[in-house]
């Protein structure tokens, strides 16, 4: 400390960076915090009561509804965005004009504000194809959105595999084909992974690019065509009600612990990743 | 026949890869096409430079909007870059070692927050505190912008740390060893050698604060009108499009897609930026 006397410009310095890291560990404590502890009280049971109604407000079928269109997403984006980071890592050639538009285009992509995808959704899907406020229009919409985070997190796992692996596989003689699907896929899974799992955080946190595609009905529904809220469109329509306020601090707290998990399992896979 | 198979392969590889071209232009196409016709129909310069907008009498200028997007965003830069860089270097340089895990996980988890929580949380605590200080409604510029700051915090501070952590040790212990302190080895070696990083992480949380939607809703007042002061309500661009995209029709909605057309001009300029930075770097 001694040597921090003479130096203003060191000391001042010094102490604005603490105080910094101390304003944000704070701002992150106090946000929590005030979610759980304000919510954690609202949480009952009739809540998690099957069917939704005026009286319950149970978020039940909106859970359920996030499990669907995660997955709905996921079955239509992970195929495509591991495929095209296939592409990208084992065929084409570095550097190429082709890659560098991939590379531009799923930039832009991933800095497109999500209410512009909910209104392209809705232009798209719920307009053009005649195919209403419905799961399908807004898990289209969702795989569009989290295709560029898909496609980064693999064709980082995948150019992390070692070239011996590739060059022992070829030499036993496999094919390219093979070689991809049983040494480089597998070996890359816990990154493909670990960016699978935060595309699930975005999904299930998602509300401007669902309002319009996937609607606001509070059921769970028969088929795809049909319209389904998810947990945070139910929140958005509790606030927007204006009467559910304690409702609103549960469904925070479930929003809150959901993602706490998330990011807590792709930490996991990306630990395994690291540990090869 | 294995030939075939590994050209089929290769072609549906390759197929998939252009999907995302495909998504752009599927998204550009959709948004010009509904956004253009009715941005002519009311007029390029009435449109973007109208002070006015009334859809019950047709009246469209999304003016007052274009300021308030940039006036939040301009708060939340200025609320969140200094904090979130100092943050970094705190993360970089000075967290004790069994510190460290934990704030990495904490800053994720602030990534991840919902949007929608993080309105609902403003609502709850911001407003009513701004509102007791200032003596108003509490909803407002100054608001928005202290909750955006918070929400564009991790994303300025992973992109700064990781630019941060990429320069060579070899500048920091040559400035300790010319006998500088700490704190100026950091901010007279280190920075200059990363600022594409720091420019890059503020550019990315312009983006997403310009494009941020719930959480402003919430907080800003959305009156359609020119914002007098920081505590005034506003509207932002974003706001436009989810108020009124419900009930909207013909001309109306056209000038709501048109809203967006304007919001997606913004992001395409903050993305050319963005990878201009990082080809100059490269």
């Amino acid at each position: 400390m001694k040597n921090y006397i003479k130096k203003p410009f060191s000391l001042a310095a010094l102490l604005l960076i603490i105080l910094s890291a101390i304003v944000t560990a704070a701002v992150i404590v106090f946000i929590t915090g005030y979610i759980l502890i304000n919510g954690i009280p609202n949480i009952r049971l009739s809540l998690f009561a099957w069917e939704y109604n005026a009286k319950n407000v149970s978020m039940m079928p909106a859970i359920i509804n996030t499990v669907y269109i995660a997955l709905l997403t996921l079955v239509i984006a992970v195929p495509v965005g591991v495929f095209s980071a296939v592409y990208l890592a084992e065929y084409a050639k570095r550097g190429s004009n082709l890659v560098k538009i991939i590379r531009i285009t799923a930039d832009t992509l991933s800095g497109i504000p999500s209410i512009v995808y909910g209104l392209f959704g809705f232009l798209a899907f719920v307009v053009a194809l005649k195919w209403e406020y419905s799961l399908l229009s807004g898990a289209l919409t969702l795989a569009i959105m989290v295709l560029p985070s898909i496609m980064r997190t693999t064709e980082e796992a995948l150019l992390a595999v070692p070239d011996s692996y590739r060059e022992g596989s070829f030499g036993l003689g496999a094919g390219k084909i093979r070689t991809i699907f049983k040494i480089s896929i597998p070996a890359s899974m816990p990154g493909i992974l670990s960016g699978v799992i935060l595309a699930i955080g975005r999904i299930t946190g998602e509300t401007a690019a669902l309002i319009f595609t996937a609607g606001t009905v509070a059921a769970v529904p028969g088929s795809v065509f049909n319209s389904a809220r998810t947990l945070a469109v139910h929140m958005y329509c509790l606030l927007s009600e204006g009467l559910y306020t304690d409702e609103a601090y549960a469904t925070a707290v479930v929003l809150l612990v959901t993602v706490a998990a998330i990011n807590a399992l792709s930490d996991f896979a990306a630990h395994k990743i690291a540990k090869m | 026949m294995t030939r075939v198979k590994e050209s089929v392969m290769k072609c549906i590889f390759a197929l998939c890869a252009l999907m995302s071209i495909g998504a752009v232009i599927a998204i550009c196409v959709f948004i010009f096409a509904n956004g253009i016709p009715a941005i002519r129909e009311i007029g390029v310069w009435q449109f973007l430079s109208g002070r006015v907008w009334k859809p019950s009498v047709n009246i469209y200028g999304i003016f007052p909007m274009i300021i308030a997007s940039l006036y939040v965003t301009a708060g939340a830069i200025i609320v969140g870059v200094a904090p979130g860089v100092l943050t970094a270097v705190f993360l970089l340089k000075y967290c004790p070692a069994r510190l460290r895990k934990p704030m990495h996980t904490a800053i994720n988890l602030l990534a991840g927050i919902p949007s929608i929580v993080y309105g609902f949380f403003a609502l709850m605590v911001i407003v009513p505190l701004i509102g007791e200080v200032f003596y108003t409604g509490g909803k407002g510029i100054l608001t928005a912008s202290l909750l955006l700051g918070i929400m564009i915090l991790p994303t300025i501070i992973n992109t700064a740390y990781s630019f941060l952590k990429a320069v060579p040790d070899m500048y920091f212990e040559g400035s300790l060893a010319l006998g500088a302190t700490r704190e100026r080895s950091i901010f007279f070696a280190m920075f200059p050698a990363a600022s594409s990083g720091v420019l890059s992480g503020i550019i990315l949380g312009v983006g997403r604060a310009i494009g941020e939607t719930m959480a402003v809703v919430m907080v800003a007042g959305n009156q359609a009108v020119m914002p007098g002061s920081v505590l005034s309500g506003a509207r932002t661009l974003t706001a436009n499009i989810v108020l009124e995209m419900s009930y909207a029709a013909g001309l109306h909605r056209g000038a709501l897609v048109g809203t967006a057309v304007v919001l997606f001009v913004f992001i395409l300029i903050i993305n050319l930026c963005f990878s201009a930075i990082k080809q100059k770097k490269a």
